[in-house]
């Protein structure tokens, strides 16, 4: 199971994710980023991990695919709070250096 | 939703270091049950022993491997069965036996593309193709095989070699 929620600060959005992003979930994951960059044009997204427990290859693949959409509209995707569990499967994928990743929400805000 | 497990026992329970069979267990190809799994593969692995990383690796190989059968096998159609068998087993491998942890799955869909067992290279960044390098990089063997509509994935695991020996009974 996974549970979406979304602030608003000024002209970002923080999307806080619970749960695991697994096939069965992933792509309500990303169906909710891409409509932030493709649909709101929001100009900075903050996807919350704290609470994300397991992120399979449908989840990678989803983070890479809002990842490119942020890119094409001239956006920002900012990770934080990753996992143990969620900085491993970055790692094994070799995208820790692709995406913009902060350890607190404080730091993503002020990036 | 079916799930049907059945488990190895002797003696006063179960017994991971000496048994053969470990798990049985029959799931429906629904994307829902993948945490249920990836549940019982973990407690199954640190059970025998796993370290902590490659309880993960081998937890992470089997949950891409059934989720590559959901999407691929049976292009998403919930309902159809995927078997998983877990055995514990001694393998020769550099002329020394080892203990390992087995894992087979068997599914009655379409057969998989031999070229996309390979996986791709990861220095191409896009969305997609990751499952088989998780496959790959979890476990220490793998092997497919198709034959009619009968379609067997085999990985191996090895467990360390410094592994604890079995407690000695009282008396023995």
């Amino acid at each position: 199971m996974v549970q979406i929620s979304t602030r608003r600060l000024d002209k970002t959005t923080i999307l806080d994710i619970s749960g695991d992003i697994d096939l069965a979930h992933s792509s309500e994951v990303r169906r909710v980023v891409l409509v932030e960059f493709r649909e709101k044009k929001t100009p900075k997204v903050l996807l919350n991990l704290l609470e994300v427990n397991y992120i399979d290859s449908s989840g990678v693949a989803s983070l890479v695919e809002g990842l490119k959409a942020s890119r094409d509209v001239g956006s920002r995707m900012i990770l934080f709070g990753l996992s143990p569990i969620a900085h491993e499967v970055l790692q094994l994928s070799r995208l820790l250096t692709i995406f913009e990743i902060y350890d607190t929400e404080e730091k993503a805000l002020a990036a | 939703m079916i799930c049907v497990a059945h488990f190895a026992r002797c003696g006063r329970g179960l017994d991971l270091y000496h048994m053969g069979r470990l798990l049985r267990l029959e799931l429906p190809s629904n994307p829902e049950i993948l945490s249920v799994v990836r549940s019982t593969m973990t407690r199954l692995t640190e059970e025998m022993g796993f370290p902590a990383e490659d309880s993960r690796a081998v937890t992470r190989a089997v949950d891409e491997a059934l989720a590559n059968v959901i999407r691929h096998a049976y292009s998403g159609r919930s309902g159809q069965t995927i078997e998983l068998m877990c055995r514990r087993i001694r393998i020769r491998t550099c002329g020394t036996k080892r203990a390992a942890l087995e894992i087979v799955l068997i599914d009655h869909g379409i057969a998989a593309d031999r070229k996309a067992l390979c996986g791709r290279p990861l220095d191409d960044v896009r969305p997609g193709g990751l499952g088989m390098h998780f496959i790959q990089g979890g476990v220490d063997v793998m092997q497919y095989r198709s034959l009619g509509r009968r379609n067997r994935l085999r990985l191996v695991k090895y467990l360390p070699d410094t592994e604890a020996k079995p407690p000695v009974a009282k008396g023995e």
